[in-house]
């Protein structure tokens, strides 16, 4: 059963992919700060319902990647397209409009500090006006998904590194984004705070099957997230069977910012670059 | 290698200026375009305008009543102690009351400014803001800029308030003369064009404090380090900016509007 629940959703993605094309893609993008380059001719593509697992170790240029696609960053040469539309050379004015259909989880999660955990949450629904009653409605909602309902009137500073990255997460869903986009999320979290927040990301991925690209350099988070699925009547995530993967979770690997890997997780172990098989062994 | 130095200091510094143009004539246009984030403007007038009254309120009284002591003792040679509260007012209404109130008010806010903005940047803040679609020049910087101009104003009026009673409390209490003469002296021989001129400055100056602190902030690299390089940048430049813009502005307004 499991395995046939974890295939079957990538299959109707996939066909959905072929009707709707990519949620971003990257056309030989190259991008330099007073150097050499940190990303060179990098190309790929997100598709609809599609997670992709950017790794590589720390310095070769993955957050840099993450902030082109929603245009915080600009490249030197190439072209990014989100959502079909072409973001290299767009207005900055143009492009907020657009960043509002992806959410962002930052690597620290970068809360505003100065605001409580429902005006962080609710950052975006303030600044459309949204009634006050429903905003607490939909930051509890929110708020529930990571399991912190309890944390709606405390500051940041109270929180602990895992949860600052499940109100993170929280934030970057409330609106329902049609992209997410995961700067290490679990970067500096000790192992069981890791696991929560690859499980929240599973349950995203399986519940919501929201596009998604993750960067991490932790390699046992991409297993983690290729070998599990959300079981809704458990509530929780559960190992599929094994040898089998999530179809829908695709990798792609950095090294000197060039894109040397992108493809399945059983590519991915049978590759014979040597860089990749470093970091797998 | 020196001359390869020199060239990239020349180029950063060139690079700074246009930087800041761009950034500034930004910030100015936003002032007539919506959205204007009201709530944000009142929270930073009330931590500018009500958070300096006590520095400008205790800087005019002192330099109004150094003036009267100062100009006491000279004038008095000249059997002219009569006049100065006639000197103190306009000293104080034309020059020193707006250039005193941007220097202190620069020291206190664009440096909070820049440290709080660059703290911003360095925790991701600034990014995370604008991944939700939201532009910081206007909902950050723009509110800032917009109560530095007006709360600035006010507080000249305040300094210059300050400086005459500080001047007049010298005057009676120090000086032994006569109260009433001092203000007569300092209300009779103010001019529209002293008044004017000591109130044009401060909207200058407040543009120039404000865009200078946000600006350094927004630029903040390196870290917490980076934090304190932008906000000695922001007290240095914005000082240094107020004091010479004050002498262009002078030129320009006796000018316009010569004294008699």
């Amino acid at each position: 059963m499991n395995e046939t629940g974890a295939t079957s959703q990538p299959d109707q993605d996939q066909a959905t992919v072929t009707d709707a094309g990519p949620v971003v893609v990257f056309r030989n993008v190259t991008i330099a700060f007073d150097g050499p380059p940190v990303l060179e001719d990098v190309s790929f593509s997100i598709a609809p319902g599609e997670t992709r697992v950017l790794l590589g170790p720390a310095g070769v240029g993955k957050s840099v990647l993450l902030k082109l696609v929603n245009g915080l960053l600009r490249p030197d040469q190439g072209s990014i397209l989100l959502f079909g539309k072409e973001i290299s050379h767009m207005p900055e004015q143009q492009l907020f409009p657009l960043r509002t259909r992806t959410g962002m989880v930052f690597q620290e999660g970068a809360l505003f500090d100065s605001l409580s955990v429902r005006d962080n949450v609710a950052y975006q629904l303030i600044q459309e006006q949204v009634p006050d009653e429903e905003i607490d409605r939909r930051v509890r909602d929110a708020l529930r998904f990571v399991e912190l309902e309890e944390t709606f009137d405390l500051f940041p500073a109270s929180l602990s590194g895992g949860m600052r990255r499940r109100v993170a997460i929280a934030r970057a869903l409330i609106r329902t984004p049609e992209l997410l986009l995961y700067d290490s999320p679990t970067g500096g979290l000790d192992p069981i705070t890791s696991t929560t927040i690859i499980e929240l990301i599973v349950k995203e991925r399986d519940v919501s099957h929201t596009p998604s690209l993750l960067v991490t350099h932790r390699l046992q988070d991409a297993l983690l997230l290729c070998n599990h699925r959300f079981d809704p009547e458990q509530g929780r995530m559960v190992p599929l069977p094994k040898g089998v993967t999530d179809p829908g979770t695709t990798f792609l690997m950095l090294e000197n910012g060039r894109l040397i890997f992108d493809g399945s997780l059983h590519e991915l172990v049978k590759s014979k670059n040597p860089f990749v098989r470093e970091f797998l062994e | 290698m020196a001359i390869q130095t020199i060239e990239k200091t020349a180029k950063n510094i060139v690079l700074t200026v246009q930087d800041y143009s761009l950034f500034a004539w930004r910030a100015f246009t936003n002032l007539y375009r919506p959205p204007i984030y009201w709530p944000e403007f009142l929270v930073q007038a009330d931590i500018i305008g009500f958070g300096s009254i006590s520095i400008v309120v205790l800087t005019g009284l002192s330099t109004g009543g150094v003036l009267a002591l100062q100009s006491a003792a000279t004038l008095s040679a000249f059997g002219a102690a009569a006049v100065t509260g006639r000197f103190v007012s306009l000293t104080m209404i034309r020059e020193l009351g707006p250039i005193l109130t941007g220097v202190m008010v620069s020291g206190r806010n664009a440096s909070s400014m820049a440290s709080e903005l660059g703290s911003m940047v360095v925790t991701e803040q600034i990014d995370a803001m604008r991944a939700l679609g939201v532009d910081p020049m206007r909902k950050l910087v723009t509110p800032r800029i917009a109560a530095t101009i007006c709360m600035l104003f006010f507080l000249t009026i305040v300094s210059d308030a300050c400086g005459i009673a500080g001047g007049g409390l010298v005057t009676v209490f120090m000086n032994h003369q006569d109260g009433t003469q001092y203000l007569d002296m300092a209300w009779q021989h103010l001019r529209y064009p002293d008044i004017i001129q000591g109130l044009v400055k401060p909207l200058f100056f407040g543009y120039i404090l404000s865009s200078i602190g946000c600006f350094s902030g927004m630029r903040t690299t390196g870290g917490t380090q980076g934090v304190g390089r932008s906000t000695i940048q922001a007290v240095v430049w914005a000082s240094v900016l107020i004091i010479f813009v004050d002498f262009l502005l002078t030129q320009v307004l006796l000018t316009l509007m010569p004294p008699l």
